[in-house]
Order: structure tokens, then C-alpha cells, then sequence
């Protein structure tokens, strides 16, 4: 469905770039290949600074890469328009904040943009799949409530409404949970893994969270320095070798016996 | 909502008029059986009052789309016309046609609407530039300063150019330094409208863009919204739209603070409500403040510029303490 060859991506001076630290001219991503499947989960894993996030927004066609191409349905990213693409591919970023006093009803009701014309409002079937989409991630009940008043955890399950008001088949989370308590935590994979088990979205999410990862994802990539290191079935690829290879770090994965997932328990500095 | 605006600007324009230092009446205005020429009343009307009240409207609704479109883009309830130095710059524009004596009109448009522009782009480009540079995304604080800086600055080049002027024409620039809307006639608010039809028809193209890109640039054009082509059409537009309102009347301040914050009070957010009920309102304030500033120590008119500033000023200071959606 959608596939990555040969991609690189270097910021220019002064252009925007998210992360932080002045590293402007360095290559953020260096020839990576990624391919998603229909119906996959795919995790892209990685140390802070490692590219995550620029590589989600490539795949999403925020960005154009400096070289390689994004090809959505075997039609590269580029050829496509932007409404098109966001039709297609909806992307949740780590942190959403409003300057003004949207409504969560607003926030999500957004979300139809690419499906209207340039004068269009709103008719009652936008309103249908809105709310729709406030009910599958369990917050109709916020619907008039300002969006700024919401703690972190609703906040991120609105924009998560907001990405399915946009009946996308694809969703690309960046840091779905990086910022959320463990009881959010929880709200949160349970709601991807329904989304990705019952309506059959595509899930690409990015994360330094090596549990999560293992918890919701079928496949992952590691990515490290913009170049991956490894990619594959989440049993093949998140071993104590790979995760020393990512963080340096020493690390014991076992099967936990309750979930059934491989958990990370971190040693040492390895 | 937009009935309640549009009665109330239409309310405006009708009674603004009628008030003045020589009471007229209504009734004998709109009265038709009297030929125009003996209708001393319809003449006052329409040919004293009339001109100044509708610049009062198009510049108040003007500064108070750019103060929408400013803020929305910026991300930043306290980005306006003023606050960025924009209006400065284009006071600054029109200070120095005026002093120059610059007369070349391009593609129609005469060289002091003109000036403007180009000066209110110009101050809008430095601003916008200093906040960008060496960081990532638009820094607010620097925004901020830098637009503060820049209208101190630009201040003072316009104070500077008027010392450079020869008398005749010190008297035609005192308006770019305090802000009035005494146009004398229809020719001065004629000679903007080209600049001002084409700066509402591209607001029209903008609401729903603003409303995503508030949220953040990624997001929004992860939703579709072509940001690059909005970011360009709402800087030019408000431009356009702040350099024609400074030419018609010198920079009136704190129009596109209170007003758009004033609207959002009773339309919510989406941008689809509040410019437009932005432009109406924005019209009728300053139709408001002009019509204390004729009248509240007659025979002696304020400029306009004071009366806005005094209800601004407060307001702007409460916004400051009260607001939490932003740092």
C-alpha cells in the first residue's frame, strides 16, 4: 500500500525542523526502504533524534524527501494532491494544541477538510461520521467542551478522532502515548488495536516505547542515526542483540506470561 | 449571528451620520419630494457625514480581517496589524510618497495606496524573517518583540520623514501620524477599493485553512490544507487589506486586537464565523469610536486613534492576565 525506496532527507537552513537541536544541513534520514502492507501494524522504533518522526511525516507527504520516493498505492507520493492523499492517510502528531477556544466537536468535524469543496460546509453526514468517530474513541461525551480544557490522554484520543473523521485507511501516529500516564497509555493501544482489528485501518506509529511497540505492533523497523537497521516481524526483530544496536543498552526480553507479548526489561548500559 | 452583525453596521451607517454638530433630521434626508440641491439635510448627509462614516467601516473592517488573519496564522491571539509593525510600515509607505512626491501608479493603483502596501509588506517580511531564523518553527517571543521594535522604529522614520517635509505637505501628513478619518470625500475610499476587493475576495479562500493551520502547519497539511499557498495568499492579503485601511485613514491601533477577540467572545472559533463577523463588527467599532471622537468634546474632534486606544489598551492588558491557551 505504501512503500518507501531509497528515501533521504536533509533540512535546509532555516527551514522548520522538529527535535530540536540546531543540526541544520545533516542528513536526517539516509536511504531508508519501509513497505506497508494493508491491514499491517507497523512500528517504527527508535533512540530520540533517530528520525521517527521525520520519516512519518515523509510517509505522509508533509515533506517532500531530498532524494528516493514515497509511493502510495504504486503512485508516488508527489503525483498525488494533497486532499487525495488526505483522504488516504491521516496522521496524529505527539502534541496538539489549540490558540483558540475550539470545541472538541470543531476539532474533530475538521477532519472532513479533504472531503469538501472550497466553500463547502459541513452537512449532516460530516456531522454523522464526526460524532461517529468522537464515539469510537470514547469521547462524545467531551463533544462541547473546549478543546484546551482536556487533559493530555482526551486530548490525543480527540485528535485520534479528528485523523478517523477523515476516513482514512491509513493512520500514522507519531508518539501515540509519549506523553500519557499508564492508565491513558492503555485507553490508547486498546483503541489502535480496535481500530486496526475492526475497521481494518492501516497503523503506522513511531516510538521509543520498546513494550508498546511489542504490545500492539506485527511489524517493526529499527530505525537509529536515519538509517534502519533491521526491519521484520516484531518476534524476529526485538532481541536483546537489536535493542543493544538501537540503545546501547543491555537488555533481558522474555514472553510475558499474562499478555503474551515479548517484554524489554532494560539491565544496564551495555 | 451574521443578521444581528449586518443589522447592526447598517444601524451604524444610517444614525452615525445623522449625529454631528448640526442636528439634521432624518426624515428630511431620505425625503424625496425635495430636489438635492435645496436638501440642505441630504447634503450634510451624504456629502459631509457620509464619506468619513464609510471609511470608518471599510477601514475598521479591514484591520479587523488582518488582525483575524494575523493571529490565526501566527498562531497568536496578539499577533495584529500594530502589534507586528505592519501598520507602522505602512504609515511609514504612505509618509514617503507623500514627502517624495512619488506619482508613478502601477497597474492602475495610485502611488500613496500603493506605498503603503509595499510598506506594510515590507515590515511583515523583517518581522516574520527575525522570528523564523535560528529556530525551530515561528518563535513567539521573538515575533512579538521583533513587531514591537519595528513599530517603535518604524515610528520614528515617519516622524523623521515629516521633519524633512516642506510645510504644504506636513499638513497632508499629520494623518499618518495620528490616525484620522476625516477623507473630505469619496475619493480617497474610491481610490483604495480596487486594493480592497482584492484582499477580501482572497480572505474568502482562507477561514477554513486558518482553523487547520491554527492547530500547526504539519497537522494541517496532513489534512489536506495546501499550507505554503494559504500562508502566502493570507500575508498577502492582509497586507493588502492593512495597507489600503492605513492609506485611506494613518494606522488606527488596537481595531485588530479588540475586535476579533470581542467576536470570538460570541461566534466561538471557527474562522468561518469569526472573519466575516469580524469584518462587520470591526466596521461598526469604529464607526463607534469615530463618532465619540466627532462628538465627545465638540466643537473639537480627537483623533480617532485616542478613542480606540483608550478602550484597546485596557482590553489588551485584561487578554494578557486572562489568557492561558498560550505562553
Amino acid at each position: 500500500m505504501l512503500r518507501a525506496d531509497g528515501v533521504s532527507f536533509t533540512y535546509r537552513r532555516h527551514a522548520r525542523r522538529p527535535g530540536g537541536s540546531s543540526r541544520a544541513g545533516h542528513d536526517v534520514l539516509n536511504d531508508v526502504a519501509l513497505s506497508v502492507e494493508r491491514g499491517d501494524f507497523v512500528g517504527i522504533l527508535g533512540p530520540n533524534g533517530s528520525g521517527k518522526t521525520t520519516l512519518l511525516k515523509l510517509l505522509g507527504g508533509v515533506y517532500q524527501p531530498t532524494s528516493g520516493t514515497v509511493m502510495l498505492d504504486n503512485r508516488p507520493l508527489a503525483a498525488w494532491s494533497r486532499r487525495e492523499i488526505a483522504r488516504r492517510i491521516a496522521f496524529v502528531p505527539q502534541e496538539t494544541n489549540a490558540p483558540f477556544d475550539f470545541t472538541v466537536l470543531d476539532i474533530v468535524l475538521m477532519g472532513r477538510f479533504p472531503h469538501l469543496g472550497a466553500f463547502a460546509l459541513e452537512g449532516p453526514e460530516d456531522l454523522a461520521i464526526a460524532r461517529g468517530a468522537l464515539e469510537e474513541t470514547g469521547t462524545a461525551r467531551f463533544e462541547a467542551r473546549a478543546f484546551s480544557t482536556l487533559s493530555g490522554g482526551e486530548k490525543q484520543r480527540v485528535v485520534i478522532a479528528g485523523a478517523l473523521a477523515q476516513s482514512p485507511q491509513l493512520l500514522l501516529l507519531d508518539e501515540p502515548s509519549a506523553s500519557l500516564d499508564i492508565g491513558h497509555q492503555i485507553e490508547v493501544q486498546s483503541l489502535l488495536r480496535r481500530l486496526n482489528a475492526d475497521r481494518g485501518v492501516t497503523m503506522v506509529l513511531s516510538t521509543h516505547d520498546l513494550n508498546l511497540a511489542s504490545a500492539l505492533c506485527r511489524r517493526l523497523v529499527l530505525l537509529r542515526d536515519g538509517e534502519v537497521l533491521g526491519s521484520g516481524p516484531t518476534e524476529e526483530v526485538l532481541t536483546p542483540d537489536g535493542v543493544r544496536a538501537l540503545y546501547g543498552v543491555d537488555a533481558e526480553v522474555e514472553r510475558h506470561p499474562r499478555t503474551g507479548h515479548l517484554t524489554v526489561v532494560p539491565i544496564g548500559r551495555g | 449571528m451574521f443578521a444581528v452583525f449586518s443589522a447592526l453596521l447598517l444601524g451604524a451607517l444610517v444614525v452615525a451620520p445623522v449625529v454631528g454638530s448640526t442636528h439634521i433630521s432624518l426624515a428630511r434626508v431620505f425625503d424625496r419630494s425635495i430636489p438635492f440641491a435645496d436638501n440642505l439635510d441630504a447634503q450634510i448627509f451624504f456629502i459631509a457625514r457620509l464619506p468619513r462614516v464609510v471609511a470608518a467601516a471599510l477601514v475598521g473592517g479591514s484591520l479587523a480581517a488582518s488582525g483575524v488573519v494575523f493571529q490565526a496564522l501566527l498562531r497568536n491571539p496578539l499577533a495584529t496589524p500594530d502589534t507586528l509593525g505592519v501598520s507602522s510600515g505602512a504609515a511609514l509607505g504612505a509618509m514617503l510618497a507623500i514627502t517624495f512626491h512619488f506619482d508613478v501608479a502601477v497597474a492602475g493603483l495610485p502611488p500613496i495606496p500603493l506605498a503603503s502596501f509595499v510598506g506594510s509588506l515590507c515590515a511583515l517580511a523583517v518581522v516574520y524573517a527575525l522570528a523564523t531564523a535560528r529556530r525551530r518553527g515561528l518563535s513567539t517571543t521573538v515575533l512579538l518583540l521583533a513587531g514591537v521594535t519595528m513599530t517603535g522604529f518604524l515610528s520614528a522614520l515617519t516622524l523623521f520623514t515629516q521633519y524633512l517635509a516642506d510645510f504644504t505637505d506636513t499638513f497632508r501628513t499629520v494623518r499618518w501620524l495620528m490616525g484620522m478619518l476625516d477623507v473630505g470625500s469619496y475619493v480617497p475610499i474610491l481610490t483604495v477599493l480596487p486594493m480592497l476587493i482584492a484582499a477580501f475576495a482572497l480572505f474568502a479562500t482562507l477561514p477554513r485553512a486558518l482553523d487547520l493551520i491554527s492547530l500547526g502547519t504539519d497537522a494541517a497539511a496532513a489534512r489536506g490544507v495546501n499550507v505554503i499557498r494559504a500562508e502566502r495568499i493570507a500575508l498577502l492579503s492582509a497586507s493588502l487589506a492593512t495597507g489600503a485601511a492605513v492609506s485611506i485613514s494613518g494606522p488606527i491601533s488596537f481595531i485588530g486586537l479588540v475586535v476579533p477577540h470581542m467576536v470570538r467572545l460570541f461566534v466561538g472559533s471557527d474562522h468561518r464565523l469569526v472573519l466575516p463577523a469580524s469584518v462587520l463588527f470591526g466596521a461598526v467599532f469604529l464607526i463607534g469610536c469615530d463618532l465619540v471622537a466627532r462628538t465627545a468634546f465638540a466643537p473639537v474632534e480627537l483623533p480617532v486613534g485616542i478613542i480606540t486606544a483608550v478602550v484597546g489598551g485596557p482590553f489588551f492588558l485584561w487578554l494578557l492576565m486572562r489568557s492561558s491557551t498560550w505562553e
